[in-house]
């Protein structure tokens, strides 16, 4: 691991000196069995007490965690045969979103998402996993793909937001989300969304209206980030930890909310500490959520995914 | 400016007014870009444009209505809707007292029907002196329901935009709106009925980037700003100072994301024309 949350640190502690004990055993010719049994149930012990009462920013922390899983994780540990794609055909390509074709369970799918790095020099590449509005072009042009095939398409969602920057406006950053949320409402073919990490704002929905929308255990869904939230409302940046509790961005209280399905969960410690069982317990769920969409009729499909939308907020109205 | 000011005056050709007279402040009103000072009257004869130098003062939602449509045809919609705190937030319940104290208006959008050149209309516009005219989720519900009422009606739907964006105050559920309205002109699609979206000061954010993006004609009124990414966060992003005119209506067009830029005493008439075009045959 090379970040540690500060709340982590005890499970860290506890890790460290697992190993440190298993080479000495290894090394020594000693047989420390019974003592390494007890480390770890303690450490099991810490790690449970500390996830089962992470407050809103220390989940915004491990949504962001720089070792979570991304889409090219679930990628490899869900698909097989991935051809990836790239290009709008208009402009460029974009390459903090990701996209192509593949086989899910046997099943040929269509595949996108937002891609974050896991060092500086990868972010960078990746722009942070903000997008320019040829990225958006990009997917918008694969999700009619999978509609030609009849493909279903399965999104991935994890972004700060979309890029705000100079040469974004220039190309319609606006138009290219409009037109993407637009496209997964009429489109023919079942869409699943899941948000693995970060769901930035109108960079995320461009990505997330689908039949099924899946949050992992320790994500976030939110209008703004923290930051963004303290800075505009109170003029202070730094009280995002505050803000954090204040407008309803963790998984589950965005499910409370009824703006998505299904809570996915993840290992003991979050996906970061396990990716391989963050995926199979993600495919599993994919995989249901699938079966239910395959067997509906595409007209019907259409005509729940509106009813869905449509019902946003419904339940406060006055 | 001040010699203007009273030079200006021999020129006036509003009738003097009796009622108004001991309030200063119902009299003139300053010109926020060039600073002359203008009469009330005068610059609501000229739409609420700047006399001197065009500027393009924000319409409240009713004017708006008024200077649209055809004399009384304005019914409108969803009045009676009140605005909601979903999340409890105790200070939002405050700011949206003092919004609709100071505006007259329950939510940031007024919606109705009514007629353009004798053309019935669907008609939306949003109120930017509400709480910047964002969308929460009477924002979002209202615009939907007029847009599934121009759908079902099989009436031409007209929204003006004015808004800073999603409502924060409202979460996750203020970005739903954007999902929720955009869905909603899947409907007007299918029933082949024309969208003209307006887009004045401010359109940017959540709005900008979901319905009103997506108009078949799209019109800016001059100078509005429109974009996605508020200017200070670029500025922060890219570290450096934005041109002059970035994000002005004239920069949407030269980069395509607008057909027109028309100045609001002709916009009436340019909506007419279009309207005719087509809901009339010649043929
Ligand atoms: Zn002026």
């Amino acid at each position: 691991m090379q970040a540690i949350l500060e709340f982590e640190k005890p499970i860290e502690e506890l890790e460290v000196k697992i190993a440190e004990l298993r080479n000495f055993a290894t090394e020594k010719g000693i047989d420390l069995t019974n003592e390494i049994a007890i480390l770890e149930n303690r450490a099991r012990e810490v790690k449970e007490s500390i996830y089962s009462n992470l407050n809103s920013w220390q989940k915004v922390l491990i949504a962001r965690h720089p070792e979570r899983p991304n889409v090219y994780d679930y990628i490899k540990h869900l698909f097989t045969q991935f051809y990836e794609l790239f290009g709008d055909r208009l402009y460029g390509d974009d390459p903090s979103v990701v996209g192509g074709i593949a086989r899910f369970r046997g099943r040929a799918v269509t595949v996108l998402g937002h891609l974050k790095g896991k060092d500086t020099k990868e972010n960078l590449a990746r722009n942070f996993g903000m997008a320019h509005p040829e990225g958006y072009r990009k997917a918008m042009r694969l999700m009619k793909q999978a509609e030609k095939f009849k493909r279903p398409l399965i999104c991935f969602i994890d972004t700060p937001g979309a890029y705000p920057g100079m040469g974004a406006e220039e190309r319609g950053q606006s138009e290219a989300i409009a037109r993407s949320i637009l496209t997964m409402a009429s489109l023919r073919t079942p869409i699943i969304a899941v948000i693995i990490g970060e769901g930035g704002s109108g960079g995320a929905l461009a990505f997330g209206v689908g039949d099924r929308v899946l949050m992992l255990e320790h994500t976030i869904y939110s209008v703004i980030s923290p930051e963004g939230y303290a800075s505009i409302l109170w003029k202070d940046a730094s009280r995002n930890k505050e803000a954090a509790e204040t407008f309803g961005i963790t998984a589950q209280d965005v499910l409370k909310l009824g703006v998505v399905d299904r809570i996915v969960p993840e290992p003991v410690g979050g996906a970061h500490r396990d990716p391989e069982a963050t995926a199979k317990s993600l495919g599993q769920a994919i995989s249901e959520s699938l079966d239910e969409l395959l067997s509906t009729d595409p007209e019907i499909l259409i005509e729940s995914r509106y009813n869905k939308f449509r019902a946003m907020g419904q339940a406060y109205l006055v | 400016m001040v010699l203007d000011f009273f030079r200006k005056q021999k020129y006036i050709t509003v009738q003097p007014e009796s009622e108004n007279r001991d309030i200063p402040e119902g009299i003139w009103v300053k010109c926020s870009r060039c600073s002359e000072i203008l009469f009330n009257k005068e610059l609501d004869h000229n739409h609420k444009v700047c006399l001197k130098c065009g500027y393009h003062f924000r319409v409240p939602a009713h004017e708006r209505m008024e200077m649209t449509l055809d004399e009384g045809s304005f019914r409108e919609m969803d009045a009676g809707m009140l605005p909601v705190n979903p999340l409890n937030l105790p200070d939002y319940g405050d700011k949206l007292d003092s919004a609709v104290k100071k505006t007259g208006l329950k939510e940031a959008v007024v919606t109705g029907e009514g007629s353009i050149g004798g053309y019935p209309v669907v008609m939306v516009v949003m109120d930017a002196r509400y709480m910047m005219g964002s969308m929460g989720t009477v924002v979002g519900e209202k615009i939907t329901r007029a847009i599934e009422a121009a759908a079902a009606g099989c009436k031409p739907l007209l929204i003006f935009s004015a808004s800073g964006g999603a409502r924060m105050q409202e979460g996750i559920l203020s970005l739903m709106q954007m999902a929720k309205t955009v869905a909603a002109l899947t409907r007007l699609e299918e029933a082949g009925q024309l969208y003209i979206s307006v887009l004045t000061d401010p359109t940017t954010g959540g709005v900008s980037a979901s319905f009103a993006a997506l108009g078949d004609i799209i019109i800016a009124e001059p100078g509005a700003l429109i974009g996605f990414a508020g200017q200070r966060v670029i500025e922060q992003t890219i570290r450096q100072k934005l041109p002059e005119g970035f994000q002005r209506a004239e920069f949407l067009k030269q980069h395509g994301f607008v057909d027109m830029v028309v100045p609001r005493p002709q916009l009436r008439a340019v909506l007419t024309g279009l309207l005719d075009l087509h809901l009339r045959e010649e043929i």
